[in-house]
């Protein structure tokens, strides 16, 4: 029996897409304190204004992070949202469940909070949506021991890390995502659960340039899967597309009327560095101009492949507009090998020369994408013991205001003003 | 046993992080993991992955609200015991994969899904609208300028069919995010909801002393705009804040540090329309998204306002764009003076950037097209 009226948000129950207002209405035959949820809900769309206060300091012992505070500022008219904080746990990597695991998480969450979730938060963890601060203990110690699962990042540490699903289900991925992901995870324990660093830090992990976890826009350290050597080449399979047997990006664009595929408008001139050509029936690629955009690939996946030499793309300090402006990251390392062979030691190595730096000159609330601007890349690249390099820049300066050392001029920066008089009237 | 609250730190057990993903995969994805061939999609929402092995793993896509309950994941979890041996997976956008081993295991598993109401539409694959990403709006967040779950409802409501189909030029990313925090990064998105604040804060001088560090409040708005100040409270001085407000941006960065600066208001908040960003290093390099629409105002349920920008703009592009070519491809490919003219978006000052890196946005060639905005 619903508690409130709720004749705004009713009006989103129709339409095809699904309803959150039906499942959170389904979710308060379980859990009555759902109806407080909608009830403060229409309250904010009638007033459009969120009625949530500001903050609130909770946690589990040991932990600085993991858990959101959230208090109603009309609790006296929703006590079922009076304490509405938010638990992030740390997803496993990839987001795969057995529905053992799901359930168990699920009838843990039912126990102690709302039953309300999302699957997933922006940054990667489950998100388990509104409980009180005396269910925060006893939930966590039911997380660990039952379930041993843990809480996720929050505040200024080492957020959850998230990758692509990588090579578990994709044919493009240059080099064990999740395996990364989960390492460096682990390795970053103590990271993640305790604020040690100025502000947030984020890994993200992409298996190949279309970057479906968003990296390079995203993630304060990108690994982005990459390769060396040549694009791997059928070209029996080129020519199935060529001649209309195969159907071209992967039936991507099925619905559409595009007319038949055309290999040269369609691939050959869409590449950026125009590195491609046809001899014949056969497709011709001068890999040392191609730039690995994907595009092709993307567009033929059963005749083109990346090449066999994988690695990854390090690129550093992306972040959204607040405050500086959005930054994507800055390409850093064009070319490392990721191999849980050497348990991930060439990535830990940058990472933390990265940290230490930042841990010491970055101010309280600065991203690394912007102290990296503040101090100036040419800085960052010294500071990180790494040869400059072209690929590091869109194009050289357009200004002459360098730096030099005092060394790197003969006779350096002290000179005699009177012997200079001397030959020069004032 | 259980948690003891005489005894809190007993027997605790901390930094265990997550379970190894090994265990929560599907049999097909263990055995082919790292060999995979090719993939194809067949229909909206169904792809099949081709092994070195010959095994076939196929995918069923299905949207859902990112804000979801227990009951309707225990329905997702009885689909994956009924047709996928009892596991599934969700994606980075919110959508939820049930995979099986087997072509024949395919129709059956569609139809268990559309039995069950609206619950789980299949699609957002290839060339159509995938699910929004989006933050929390209203339901949880305490800094939003706008809700969430409501506006991507009524938004994926009008863009239904785009989502169950793949005849777009490309694929469309949307995204919303409640505030400029941006939780939900809609700086490199297709076409960005983006909630923004109006009107400077407010200063609650009864308040601030307890709950604000003055000078982090200070420090974190980045024009200069907050600057020490004094005020009375109950006959008593105290130290407190002021703002410039011909210098606020409305950032809301000094809420964020201290409670005692509120800044959301009904008619001060609403919505603006960023397109144009991509993430992908497909053909071209990554883009930020633009702001095209400055403000629309917040007009629950269903903010038909927003609701019609974002068709309009993905409806001209669908018309007007190349095949493969990213909303920001095409506006780049057309000027972005005729993406004005052809969505017929009037084109405003707020439009010209006058923040940090402005000078980038500038025109500074004679190349251009004449447009009916050249008088």
């Amino acid at each position: 029996m619903a508690k409130h009226d709720t004749p705004l948000l009713d009006e989103l129950e129709s339409g095809p897409w699904p309803s959150f207002v039906t499942d959170i209405k389904r979710q308060a035959e379980v859990n009555p304190d759902c109806w407080d949820i909608l009830g403060q809900l229409e309250l904010s769309f009638k007033d459009r204004i969120t009625h949530w206060k500001h903050g609130g300091i909770v946690g589990v012992f040991g932990y600085g992070g993991g858990i959101v505070g959230r208090y109603s500022d009309v609790p006296k008219l929703f006590p079922g949202v009076e304490h509405f904080h938010t638990v992030r746990v740390n997803q496993p990597a990839s987001k795969y469940y057995s529905t053992e695991n799901l359930r168990a998480l699920m009838k843990l969450w039912d126990k102690h909070g709302s039953g309300m979730t999302n699957m997933h938060g922006s940054t990667g963890d489950i998100i388990l949506l509104g409980c009180r601060t005396e269910a925060l203990e006893p939930f966590f110690w039911d997380l660990t021991h039952d379930l041993k699962q843990d809480l996720g990042g929050s505040g200024s540490n080492l957020r959850t890390p998230a990758n692509c699903l990588g090579e578990s289900r994709c044919e493009w991925s240059c080099y064990d995502t999740e395996e990364a992901c989960h390492h460096l995870t682990m390795h970053y324990q103590d990271e993640i659960h305790r604020p040690a660093f100025p502000y947030k830090f984020k890994f993200k992990f992409s298996g190949c340039p279309n970057d479906c976890v968003a990296a390079l826009a995203r993630s304060d350290f990108a690994v982005i899967g990459n390769w060396r050597d040549d694009i791997q080449m059928d070209q029996a399979e080129v020519k199935a597309y060529v001649d209309g047997t195969t159907i071209p990006n992967g039936g991507a664009h099925r619905d559409g009327d595009w007319g038949t595929f055309d290999i040269q408008k369609e691939v050959i001139d869409l590449c950026p560095t125009e590195c491609m050509w046809m001899e014949g029936d056969e497709l011709k690629i001068d890999n040392s101009e191609c730039t690995r955009c994907m595009h092709c690939i993307n567009v033929m996946p059963k005749a083109l492949r990346p090449g066999k030499e994988k690695g990854a793309s390090i690129s550093i300090g992306a972040k959204a507009p607040i405050l500086d402006g959005a930054q994507f990251a800055t390409l850093i390392i064009p070319f490392i090998k990721v191999t849980k062979d050497d348990e991930f030691e060439s990535v830990i190595d940058v990472i933390e020369e990265v940290w230490d730096w930042w841990m010491t000159v970055g101010k309280n609330r600065e991203r690394v994408g912007e102290t990296i601007m503040r101090v100036g890349l040419p800085t960052f690249i010294k500071v990180m013991g790494l040869d400059p390099i072209p690929q590091m820049v869109k194009e050289p300066r357009s200004n002459p205001y360098v730096f030099w050392s005092e060394e790197e001029v003969p006779g350096g920066f002290e000179r005699d003003v009177d012997a200079f008089r001397k030959k020069h009237a004032a | 046993m259980g948690y003891d609250p005489e005894n809190p730190m007993a027997d605790r057990i901390t930094d265990i992080g997550p379970p190894h993903y090994s265990k929560f995969h599907p049999p097909v994805i263990a055995k082919n993991k790292g060999k995979w061939l090719w993939h194809e999609i067949t229909q909206a929402g169904v792809m099949v992955h081709k092994a070195e092995s010959g095994d076939e793993c196929w995918t069923i896509r299905v949207g859902a609200a990112r804000l979801i309950s227990t009951s309707l994941i225990f329905e997702m979890c009885d689909i994956a015991d009924a047709h996928c041996d009892g596991y599934l997976r969700f994606t980075t956008r919110n959508n939820v994969e049930f995979m099986v081993d087997d072509k024949a295991k395919v129709q059956p598993l569609l139809d268990d899904l559309a039995s069950r109401g609206n619950k789980f539409p299949v699609g957002g694959t290839g060339a159509g609208v995938t699910n929004i990403v989006h933050t929390q709006g209203w339901i949880h967040c305490h800094t939003p300028a706008t809700d969430a779950s409501g506006v991507v409802k009524a938004v994926m409501d009008e863009l239904f069919d785009y989502f169950v189909t793949m005849k777009l030029p490309a694929q469309v990313r949307v995204a919303l995010a409640c505030c400029l925090n941006m939780c939900g990064a809609v700086h490199a998105s297709d076409i960005a909801i983006l909630g923004v604040h109006r009107k400077p804060p407010m200063i609650d001088h009864t308040r601030i002393t307890g709950v604000c560090e003055l000078p982090l409040a200070i420090a974190s708005c980045p024009l200069g705009a907050v600057k020490p100040a004094k005020a009375e409270v109950d006959g008593k001085e105290i130290k407190t804040v002021k703002v410039n407000n011909d210098r606020c941006m409305y950032c809301g960065n000094c809420y964020t540090m201290c409670p005692a600066m509120p800044l959301a208001d009904p008619d001060g908040d609403g919505i603006a329309i960023l397109v144009g960003g991509k993430v992908s290093n497909s053909r071209t390099v990554p883009k930020f998204s633009k702001l095209v629409i400055p403000f629309l105002p917040n007009t629950p349920p269903r903010w038909p306002e927003t609701v019609e920008a974002v068709k309009n703009i993905l409806e001209v592009y669908a018309k007007d764009a190349r095949k493969y070519e990213r909303v920001g491809e095409w506006c780049e490919r057309i000027g972005w003076e005729k993406f004005f003219e052809k969505t017929g978006i009037p084109f405003t000052i707020k439009s010209v950037d006058d923040y940090r890196l402005a000078y980038d946005t500038w025109r500074t060639t004679t190349q251009f097209k004449y447009t009916s905005h050249v008088k």
